[in-house]
């Protein structure tokens, strides 16, 4: 009996395909993601979307823009307060219509909350996906204090169409400064404690450190904005490169790691988190006394032209762009979401991973699917 | 490079005989999208010279726009465009490009994608709701909407008899 010897030509290689999603866990939503493997090694990376595309920009066209405000809710959930803002601040320019200081405070403030709050639960769900349970529940209880101060003031907890064209829909509740310097020291002594659970565990650094990395041509390259783009080294925040709202009157730092890989990001967001807190605490001391709203027709009809504005959201940088023919409903509207280009990067950087480490990598792109479905 | 620096040097680019910018009379550089560091400069070339035209702005060592910040699709009612909004992150100036394509029926161009890849995604979805194909895309599909959907929803002649209600 001769023995045989099998050699690597001999065996017949075949990619299959694998179904991640709709419904899985880790997408948040209804992403599905079709694989091309390689062993475990994944090796294609489609996605099928529109799965919640709702034709929000058709939708704008039949609407006037008071009522748009309250559609830009609908993408990214958790940066509801900056897409609203989006929409104003270009509604507001096209009129060129200044608001006050209060305004501006009212508004940057409410931005960074929700900043927090985005990045909060960003943190917890991203420690469940790579299985640590606890995070979700101590991320939940910390955002449920942000939440409150929402509902205090805007009466809303998720989607608040707080921002209306020339203002904000109410004043700031009377508990406004002491809740937020609550929640500054809270956050203060929560975060480190965030570190000590989950950032130092050396499991969830092996899931971190040098997985789905994208390298700062890639980054530029495959169009990424936010949080995954300063993670690779590019410096491209909307607050710091062309301020709005009351941006240009507090210091911060754009937080920039060079790694690319997913601890990059992770730390990217920790960081923009402090961040956050250093501009809440300058402002909350300092709210500029006068109107919250400035006196606008009911009807608003834009000027002929086009007008653009872009805002930083959590995720990264949303863009407006309206086309107006001078009648109460756009012309064409235009919506730059950041999750959308953000997901042609994680095309890239999911690459050559394990599928494993796919769910990880997916986890620190912090993606909401209405965003990038729209 | 200042807007005004921008218009001067692209410009130029009409004495080289390699490219033909229509006339800034007609429909060329104009400047139109109001931004809040004031407005952006505007190109308008035609799509016959698209590609060229990108990649010179994309490798010219005074320009360097790597990055393509967003494209938008367009109906103006004759004809159907598109906008590429594009950035440098290393110079920190912006211009945005955009074409007419005068044929409704079988709108074509040439894609983008051999010099951004971020176009890739972004042509899909313009192919999806404006019906515009992109000649040497990928993987060219449509994207939001179900494979057997009939028509584009984002032209203005687009007719759904429940869906939208016109006044």
């Amino acid at each position: 009996m001769s023995e045989q010897v099998i050699t690597h030509s001999d065996i017949k290689f075949q990619e299959y395909f694998l179904n991640m999603g709709p419904q899985h866990p880790a997408t948040h939503g209804v992403l599905r993601l079709i694989l091309t493997l390689d062993g475990e090694e994944v090796v294609g990376i489609e996605p099928d979307l529109g799965y919640i595309h709702r034709g929000i920009e058709k939708m704008c066209e039949y609407d006037t823009y008071r009522q748009i405000i309250h559609l830009t809710d609908r993408f990214d959930y958790l940066s509801s307060h900056m897409n609203n803002e989006a929409v104003c601040l270009a509604v507001e320019k096209a009129l060129e219509v200044e608001v006050t200081d209060r305004i501006k405070v009212i508004r940057t403030m409410m931005d960074e909350l929700t900043r927090i709050a985005s990045h909060l639960l960003w943190w917890g769900v991203m420690g469940m996906d790579v299985g640590a349970l606890t995070t979700f529940m101590y991320a939940f209880r910390d955002r449920e204090m942000i939440n409150e101060i929402m509902e205090k003031t805007t009466g809303a907890r998720l989607t608040m169409s707080y921002n209306i064209p020339g203002g904000v829909m109410f004043d700031l509740h009377k508990d406004f400064q002491k809740d937020v310097k609550n929640l500054i020291a809270h956050m203060r002594k929560v975060l480190p404690e965030y570190d000590r659970l989950l950032t130092g565990n050396v499991i969830f650094q092996r899931r971190m450190k040098g997985i789905g990395t994208l390298s700062k041509e890639d980054a530029v390259n495959y169009g990424a904005t936010g949080p995954v783009a300063r993670a690779s080294g590019i410096s491209c925040d909307t607050r710091k490169h062309e301020p709005y709202s009351a941006y240009n009157r507090v210091k911060f730092n754009e937080v920039i790691e060079t790694a690319g890989d997913n601890l990059a990001r992770y730390q990217v967001r920790m960081q923009e988190m402090y961040e956050s807190l250093d501009i809440l605490e300058q402002l909350v001391d300092n709210i500029p006394e006068g109107d919250y709203q400035v006196a606008m027709r009911n009807l608003i009809k834009l000027p002929k032209g086009e007008f653009y504005q872009s805002v930083e959201t959590a995720r990264g940088e949303f863009g407006v762009f309206i086309v107006s023919d001078g009648k109460k409903n756009p012309y064409r509207v235009h919506f730059r979401s950041p999750g959308f280009n953000n997901l042609n990067a994680l095309l890239k950087a999911g690459l050559g991973g394990k599928i494993a480490d796919l769910v990880a990598t997916m986890s620190t792109f912090d993606f909401v699917i209405p965003d990038i479905d729209r | 490079m200042t807007n005004q620096e921008l218009i001067t040097y692209i410009t130029a680019w009409n004495d080289d005989a390699q490219f033909s910018l229509p006339a800034e009379t007609d429909s060329g550089i104009i400047s139109a999208i109001d931004d809040l560091s004031g407005t952006i400069v505007n190109v308008e070339i035609p799509p016959t010279h698209l590609t060229e035209f990108m990649k010179r702005l994309q490798s010219d060592p005074e320009l360097q726009f790597d990055y393509l910040f967003d494209m938008i699709g367009m109906d103006w009612g004759k004809e159907l465009g598109i906008l590429y909004y594009l950035k440098s992150t290393v110079l920190h100036h912006k211009i945005v490009v955009r074409i007419k394509i005068e044929d409704r029926e079988n709108p074509e161009v040439d894609t983008m994608e051999n010099i951004w890849k971020a176009a890739h995604l972004q042509e899909r979805e313009i192919f999806d709701l404006f019906g515009i194909r992109f000649k040497g895309h990928s993987n060219l599909k449509r994207i939001f909407l179900r494979k057997d959907f009939k028509g584009y929803p984002l032209r203005k002649d687009y007719e759904d008899d429940y869906m939208i209600i016109r006044k």
